[in-house]
């Protein structure tokens, strides 16, 4: 009877600490769309900016940032991307294009979605470190709402980071300024700047430190749970918010660690994602996988907003902006992304890997095939393609992946028994 | 007169290896219109388009999705077939996001030739932009002096650019005579002789040009009869010769094009403007933009409805590989400004092969008795 009762209390306890966080993330997304969407209430610019872009510059110009990708998140998780997609493609944008592109270009035009579409843009500013399609995107947009659109063009890294490139990219943070200041019709405030990286960094570092502790056994949260929390790194980098965001869930986490709590109740298996979640099916591969006893333990994508800390320069972080921005995960060789996805299997420990090869996007799945084949050489074990897509339903078939699934776990569990 | 080029084009791997045995010279490959080849031209080796094959890929179905588009696919197929081990080199453009990972995909798979990525910049109507492309083309040039074990002196680069204005302005002599006369030359030669001159040995091709365009001239006035539609044909790049062929047998005749394989390969010649080096890198950052690359939110629908106008076009036809997303996302906005000046068209999409003739004949002639 008493351990029923502990069981059952451990239970509840667990819903509540889940309800609490999901209420603080809600809460701090909800004011943050209700600031972006009343901007012009309050004489402030909005900035679409792309997920991979420096949004610290932003920040410290107290303009707010909004992120179409991030929206396409948001609109493929409530199901709602095969309307909005249908839509483009009616505008003429062929469905093999970006879903999460394909989704904006149709939202902005009917105001759709799951919050009525995204506040209006008074400037663009388009990294292309992700990839090449966020350049047409942007320019699609830009003709759109007819506002101006700031590309910062950070040479891929096929090898390495060039000094030329490395000459470019800088020059093109002091233009990116100058392009703030004239859109803000406001100098920028170097110190708030400086403010701003400090804070970037921090919390790039409990991001990190947060992934981290899935290194447990049982791993405290999931990749599932990563990509949740993952929306404050990516929208709010560089204010306090983020920081004491995940300060708390770091706490929560070591807690879990210490009371030796895992996000799946009987962890056996530990397994690595590969790519951008499948969003409208996170919650049912969540489950499909625990049935199994296996946790995605971490992942090649929520790892990405935290990856190039090792070229931020604390005392500097405006110049260095140029390098971590240039060599982020996507913008970087195969071999290289393979040496990651190698010191990721070792340092989480996992038995397996899950890729997920996503129809959008080009520049995180070709190349895929490849790096499947230098880890499992490497490490020996052994990995599952799912192919489908972030956003569109329609590429995506239950059963087939169901299958599958249950397939590759069989060779799993054979491997550990 | 065209079979030498014709016949180039049967099987280019065959032609650039009897180059390599016959001239000593290295042969270079490398992709896109987007290469700056004059370098590779000036190091005294043969720069060499690779295009691939279009169908009967298998090996490379170990290393890419079928999401990805047939040119990248079929690239790589002819490098796993073995078809270029005879290449001293290849070099990489940055282009597309496919076009990226090919590159590594193929330095991860292929070795015995070396590798080299010139790493353009995507945005080029700025200055830094023009500092980098220039600094680009300069790590371009030392780079091949080593992999090449050759020197690349001005001199070399000024006749390399002397050689290649000349071929490219020929190219577009041509273009232009068949738009003044179509009936000179059909749609499947030209076609022909402007991707045979990226193959081809570039001194024989600077020499023969010249004689085509005579050739041509002299045919002025004979070839009456109708003329087709006048079409212009837009897209990427054109891998399907019969799709000239076809056009003209359902009454209509290409008279320009917006192709990387063709005006936007010869347009913007090289200024004289002191440095070699410059002269380079004005042509790449001021030539007729890929949709890869940034230079305006207008220039292509400007530049497309231009062509239509001048070349007294009655519509377009764009030909598109499929999942090749450039093309694709710059398509409605084309379209667009299409309908706005009152020009029709219609589109192609291509995955390996071309649609049946009988499907393609039919496509065409509706759209040709359409306007
Ligand atoms: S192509 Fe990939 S990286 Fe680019 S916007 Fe789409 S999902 Fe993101
Ligand atoms: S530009 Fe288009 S056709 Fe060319 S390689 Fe890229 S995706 Fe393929």
């Amino acid at each position: 009877m008493p351990q029923v009762l502990l069981y059952l209390l451990a239970k509840v306890k667990k819903l509540i600490l889940h309800l609490k966080k999901q209420k603080k993330m809600k809460e701090i997304m909800t004011v943050y769309y209700m600031e972006a969407k009343s901007a012009g209430v309050g004489g402030r610019k909005v900035a679409w900016i792309t997920s991979g872009g420096p949004v610290e510059p932003l920040i410290a110009m107290d303009v707010i940032p909004v992120y179409p990708e991030n929206h396409g998140a948001m609109i493929g998780a409530s199901k709602m991307g095969v309307g909005l997609c249908e839509t483009a493609e009616s505008m003429g944008y062929s469905p093999d294009l970006c879903s999460y592109a394909r989704s904006d270009i149709a939202c902005a035009t009917v105001n759709g979605g799951p919050i009525g579409g995204l506040p209006r843009p008074d400037m663009l500013v388009c990294c292309n470190n992700i990839c090449g399609t966020v350049l047409k995107w942007y320019e699609v947009q830009a003709r759109y709402f007819d506002v101006p659109l700031f590309i910062l063009d950070t040479p891929f890294c096929h090898v390495g980071f060039a000094e030329e490139a490395k000459r470019y990219v800088r020059k093109q943070l002091d233009e990116y300024i100058n392009f703030l200041e004239k859109v803000c019709r406001k100098k920028m405030d170097h110190d708030r700047m400086k403010e701003v990286g400090k804070l970037s960094l921090e919390g790039q570092r409990l991001w990190q430190a947060v992934l981290d502790t899935t290194a447990n056994r049982p791993a405290p949260m999931s990749a599932f749970d990563a990509f949740y929390h993952l929306a404050l790194i990516v929208t709010l980098r560089g204010t306090p918010v983020v920081v004491e965001y995940y300060a708390q869930l770091l706490a929560k986490m070591k807690d879990r660690v210490v009371k030796g709590i895992g996000a799946v109740p009987n962890e056996k298996y530990r397994l690595l994602w590969d790519n951008i979640p499948i969003w409208p099916r996170t919650r049912w591969l969540s489950q499909k996988f625990a049935a199994h006893d296996a946790c995605l333990v971490a992942d090649t994508y929520t790892s990405a907003w935290c990856g190039t800390m090792k070229y931020i320069d604390e005392n500097n972080f405006f110049d260095s902006m140029a390098e971590a921005y240039t060599r982020i995960y996507l913008n970087i060789g195969v071999d290289e992304m393979s040496r990651i996805v190698v010191g990721m299997v070792d340092k989480y420990q996992v038995d397996g890997i899950v890729m997920h090869s996503n129809r959008s996007c080009k520049p995180y799945s070709l190349g895929q095939y490849d790096i499947q084949r230098i880890v499992e050489k490497e490490r020996g074990i052994p990995s599952l393609m799912i192919e489908a897509d972030m956003v569109d339903e329609r590429s995506f078939s239950e059963s087939q992946v169901a299958t599958r699934i249950d397939a590759f776990m069989e060779v799993i569990k054979q491997r550990k028994s | 007169m065209l079979t030498e080029f014709h016949d180039a084009l049967k099987d280019p791997a065959a032609y650039g290896k009897r180059l390599k045995e016959e001239s000593g010279r290295k042969v270079v490959g490398y992709f896109c219109s987007y290469t700056p080849e004059e370098m590779i031209y000036a190091a005294g080796a043969h720069p060499f388009r690779l295009f691939g094959t279009g169908d009967g890929i298998h090996l490379a179905d170990a290393h890419f999705q079928s999401y990805c588009c047939s040119l990248v696919r079929g690239a790589l197929e002819g490098a796993l077939a073995g078809r270029f081990d005879f290449l001293d080199g290849v070099v990489f453009p940055h282009t597309c996001d496919s076009i990226q990972r090919l590159s590594d995909v193929w330095r991860v798979n292929m070795h015995g030739h070396f590798h080299l990525d010139v790493v353009l910049p995507v945005k080029l109507n700025t200055e830094s932009a023009k500092t980098y492309m220039t600094d680009v083309l300069e790590k371009f040039r030392s780079d091949l002096e080593i992999k090449l074990g050759a020197s690349i002196s001005e001199d070399d680069l000024k006749k390399a650019v002397r050689t290649f204005n000349d071929i490219r302005g020929s190219l577009k002599r041509l273009y232009e005579l068949k738009s003044e006369n179509p009936g000179v030359v059909s749609g499947a030669d030209l076609y022909a002789v402007v991707k045979a001159s990226m193959i081809m040995d570039r001194d024989r091709v600077v020499r023969v040009l010249p004689g085509v365009i005579r050739e041509l001239e002299k045919r002025r006035g004979t070839g009456e009869g109708e003329e087709g539609k006048r079409l212009v044909l837009a897209g990427g790049i054109c891998n399907h010769p019969d799709v000239y062929r076809v056009i003209e047998e359902a009454g209509g005749v290409v008279v320009w094009d917006d192709l990387c394989t063709g005006s936007r390969y010869f347009e913007g010649l090289m200024e004289g403007s002191g440095s070699a080096i410059a002269d380079l890198a004005g042509h790449y950052l001021a030539r007729p933009v890929c949709p890869a690359k940034h230079s305006g939110l207008y220039s292509r629908a400007e530049r497309l409805v231009e062509i239509v106008k001048e070349k007294r076009a009655a519509g377009v036809v764009f030909f598109f590989l499929k999942f090749c997303d450039p093309h694709a996302f710059d398509y409605p906005y084309l379209k667009k400004a299409l309908d706005e000046a009152g020009i029709p068209s219609m589109v192609l999409e291509v995955e390996d092969r071309l649609p049946s003739e009988v499907q393609l004949m039919t496509r065409f002639e509706t759209f040709v008795h359409m306007i």
